[in-house]
């Protein structure tokens, strides 16, 4: 499978798993899962950086659509679109891995803990970025703190899953780049 | 001038970055009030056809709640019929009214029209609903919503041609003036973007007595909905030191978690108000 048709698949099921299985579940107010974004994690080591970031804007774009109020997921993609490389290079394990492996996943950060790490602290960004535009015109900061990390606890829990579930197989690029 | 392009070339992914936050952050606040753009119209009908495809599936789950609803609708509508009530003979007198139903057509002030609801959220802090009728089926911008029991639910902000768009109660911008059942006063509801199903009144003053569990219902001054719908009723009345006002807790009368069908209210004499509201503001 190539690798466009591959995004485009991930890309749809991400967005109509979102909208119709977690915007469907009531969990609790504080608590607003999550998934979509994986997509944006999961995106290649060597992409360029603008095209991911146009691609975190699609993405946000589209799941705005649905909700209808266009602005709010695009900023939050957008963001962790643009930090993802960054998270890249303090966690990459040893030099040259990214041209070894083609995604990030456990297996090409080096274990579980700096994938958590990865996947946490980009996790935690969204949240924030987007309940911080959401609350602006609310204004009660402890609900704000609260809700991203609840909700923030909440994503790393189905990323976890989602890894768990759908085992992506790593191809080991010979390294002679 | 070189300067500048090598500036754009290395710090171009940056740039990118901050164009792109801007373009979002500025379709939010454009769209706090309406958003009608072509393309906000061409994704409604993209998103709508989606989301009426699996609200069709879930529609076959929720037949027995539907069934119940209607149930209980048509017991009040029953209960309101005139054979029900029989006055002693000796205090009035029965007249038959000769007057053709359909003349009085012209006093109708408004029209109930039913639609499905084709995708609905509470979770998120502007929420919206999704009807599975647009303009073809007669819907306007502005329109007010109500669930099957007629209880507010919210007001008509946008449509294509075969969905609209409606802002739910639970929604920050909306504004929807309500009625204290008992005492009349009247003052504002809007959604603290906290719990769904529980509204905030707003505007009511602290000489008025209230109690817990009273009835809050529409005032009429608005042209969406009609005199007297329900809204809901108190769950809790808070004092805030330094204003003159309650903040008064409302469970909503209807349930935003499992909509299903709902009525939207056409107002025929509203344009007409409108129409001399907009005057009087340009006079200003």
């Amino acid at each position: 499978m190539s690798d466009l048709v591959k995004n485009i698949f991930r890309f749809s099921l991400f967005i109509l798993f979102q909208v119709f299985v977690l915007d469907k579940i009531h969990l609790h107010q504080m608590i607003t899962p999550y998934i979509y974004f994986l997509f944006i994690l999961w995106l290649p080591f060597n992409m360029n950086r603008s095209i991911l970031m146009i691609l975190a804007f699609i993405l946000g774009f589209t799941l705005d659509s649905f909700r209808h109020h266009p602005g709010f997921h695009t900023a939050a993609c957008v963001l962790i679109a643009y930090l993802k490389p960054f998270m890249i290079n303090l966690l990459i394990p040893q030099e040259g891995s990214d041209n070894n492996y083609e995604e990030p996943s456990v297996k090409s950060l080096g274990g579980i803990i700096p994938y958590l790490i990865y996947a946490g602290v980009l996790s935690f960004v969204h949240n924030a970025w987007l309940f911080l535009l959401e609350a602006w015109q609310f204004g009660d900061i402890w609900y704000f703190f609260i809700k991203t990390l609840l909700s923030t606890a909440v994503c790393i829990l189905l990323i976890l899953i989602t890894e768990l579930i759908f085992t992506r197989k790593q191809r080991f690029r010979t390294n002679t780049v | 001038m070189r300067n500048i392009f090598l500036f754009i070339r290395r710090y171009f992914n940056f740039l990118l970055f901050l164009v792109l936050q801007f373009i979002s952050i500025y379709f939010i606040i454009r769209t706090s009030r309406y958003h009608e753009a072509a393309f906000g119209n061409f994704s409604n009908q993209v998103t709508g056809k989606i989301n009426d495809r699996y609200s069709n599936i879930e529609n076959y789950f929720q037949l027995k709640k539907t069934n119940d609803s209607l149930i209980s609708a048509n017991e009040i509508l029953y209960n309101k019929l005139k054979l029900n009530f029989e006055l002693p003979d000796t205090v009035t007198k029965m007249v038959i009214d000769s007057i053709r139903v359909d003349s009085i057509l012209q006093y109708r002030k408004f029209t109930y029209m039913n639609a499905r609801v084709a995708a609905n959220s509470v979770t998120a802090q502007n929420n919206f609903i999704v009807l599975s009728r647009g303009s073809a089926g007669n819907f306007r911008k502005g329109m007010g919503i109500v669930d099957a029991s007629n209880a507010v639910v919210g007001t008509i902000t946008d449509v294509s041609e075969d969905y609209s768009v409606v802002m739910s109660l639970l929604h920050k911008d909306s504004r929807i003036s309500a009625k204290l059942l008992k005492t009349g006063e009247t003052g504002t509801l809007n959604w603290d973007g906290k719990e769904p199903n529980i509204i905030t009144l707003s505007g009511i003053g602290k000489g008025v007595k209230i109690s817990k569990g009273d009835s809050i219902i529409t005032s009429g001054f608005s042209t969406t909905f009609p005199k007297g719908m329900m809204i809901g009723k108190v769950e809790g009345i808070y004092t805030e030191s330094g204003s003159s006002f309650f903040k008064i807790k409302v469970r909503s009368a209807a349930n935003f978690y499992n909509l299903q069908y709902v009525y939207a209210i056409d107002n025929a004499q509203g344009e007409e108000i409108n129409k001399m509201l907009d005057k009087a503001k340009k006079q200003l």
